[in-house]
């Protein structure tokens, strides 16, 4: 959301350190009376803005006033980033391509298990990381050190990764050289459960530390989970982790997901996740 | 938090449908949420009231439903609601993986003249 000036409309977001978003230009708003105020937040101290009055309504009315009518539209209110995650999913489909949507909350080992994970794959598959954070390249840094191409968006102010921020991403990889894309959404058990990426998979970490009963604080994050990854294993005792329950618990709130217990540290159940990437990239190989 | 761009966007929609239909003011907006949608219906509500100022909605009424997760479970061949979120069939126990709604977040109908 735009802090600014609370419109939907994504804030200044960058794609590798380059400006991008609607705000790099200028947005309009328009007023009950119909006129068009636009604004641009490109100054720094964002004082430029450009009022224009031009009104839009015509004077040629035919219909009469004053009659109430029911519109009946049964319409999605996130119709426009649905449409935008299904032309992802139709181009990760025609590419052949494995999407993963990796969520969690900040700290739970999203980026050091991805770069075990490509460490892993390096030579099986190849792999490229979109990753989004609301400030700093940090993560893409660190993902870098295995070699794969990684692309960082800085969200800004968003709290999560919309499906044209990821389109824009997909541009700057060469997709067809690729056989996994995993896209690494900002840290938020939240809001990314509401947007679709168009993701082949919804992976959700959840690490010891965090107690035993997260899948059930947070039910719309982990009833879409495809894949549940138990992470920091090696930390488990030590936490006073509560393995049973826990388990109980997130097949409870994720009855479809597959669940893994790993720990990037010490490699525990690190083979089994990729054999098992390993194995969906091949079936959706042969299914040509 | 996200419930505020969220609102912003259904005002958005709410309005060109409004004006596309020939109107200039919006009297009742309906929503249908879901309870796994992640929207939390107190917030939608907060948030509507401090946008629809300087919209067309600004004395309209906001309506919301509440749509229940009911889930299939396919051993029973059966639908059951998921009161307490726990996707667990009330028949034969077994969790089910397979919403069959709960989702929504849709912008359901609009007063206008």
């Amino acid at each position: 959301m735009c802090q600014e000036c609370g419109c939907s409309k994504p804030g200044p977001y960058s794609i590798d350190g380059k400006p991008s978003g609607p705000h790099a230009h200028a947005h309009t708003h328009t007023l009950a009376d119909g006129t068009v105020i636009s604004h641009s937040h490109d100054d720094e101290g964002g004082h430029g803005h450009a009022h224009s009055h031009g009104h839009e309504h015509g004077h040629g009315h035919s219909h009469s006033h004053g009659a109430r009518q029911v519109l009946n539209l049964n319409t999605g209110v996130l119709g426009g980033n649905d449409r935008v995650a299904e032309q992802n999913r139709g181009a990760f489909k025609a590419l052949n391509l494995l999407a993963l949507n990796v969520v969690s909350s900040p700290g739970a080992g999203k980026t050091t298990l991805l770069t075990r994970t490509l460490n892993e794959l390096k030579g099986r598959l190849r792999c490229a990381v979109i990753v989004g954070d609301l400030a700093t390249d940090n993560d893409a840094a660190r993902l870098r050190t295995t070699g794969a191409p990684v692309v960082q968006i800085a969200t800004g102010t968003l709290c999560h990764l919309e499906a044209g921020m990821v389109a824009e991403a997909m541009r700057e990889l060469d997709l067809r050289a690729l056989d996994i894309l995993i896209i690494e959404n900002v840290g938020n058990l939240v809001c990314p459960a509401s947007f679709d990426l168009g993701e082949s998979l919804r992976v959700v970490l959840h690490s010891v530390t965090e107690g035993e009963d997260k899948p059930l604080k947070y039910p719309p994050m982990f009833h879409s989970a495809d894949v549940v990854l138990v992470t920091k294993m090696d930390m488990a005792e030590p936490a006073g982790f509560d393995r049973e329950l826990a388990l109980k618990n997130i097949r409870q709130a994720s009855p479809r997901a597959k669940v893994f217990e790993v720990s990037s540290k010490s490699g525990q159940g690190v083979a089994a996740w990729v054999d098992y990437l390993a194995g969906l990239q091949t079936k959706s190989k042969s299914v040509k | 938090m996200h419930e505020f761009s969220i609102m912003q966007a259904a005002l958005e929609t709410a309005t060109d449908k409004t004006r596309a239909a020939g109107a200039t003011q919006i009297h009742r907006m309906k929503l249908r949420v879901g309870r796994l949608s992640g929207v939390v219906p107190d917030a939608l509500r907060f948030a509507f009231d401090g946008l629809k100022g300087e919209s067309i909605a600004a004395d309209a009424v906001l309506e919301i439903e509440l749509v229940p997760a009911v889930c299939w479970c396919p051993d029973c061949a059966k639908e059951f609601e998921t009161a307490d979120l726990k996707y667990e069939c009330p028949h034969c126990h077994q969790p089910s993986g397979d919403l069959r709604q709960g989702k929504e977040m849709d912008l359901a109908s609009l007063e206008i003249s």
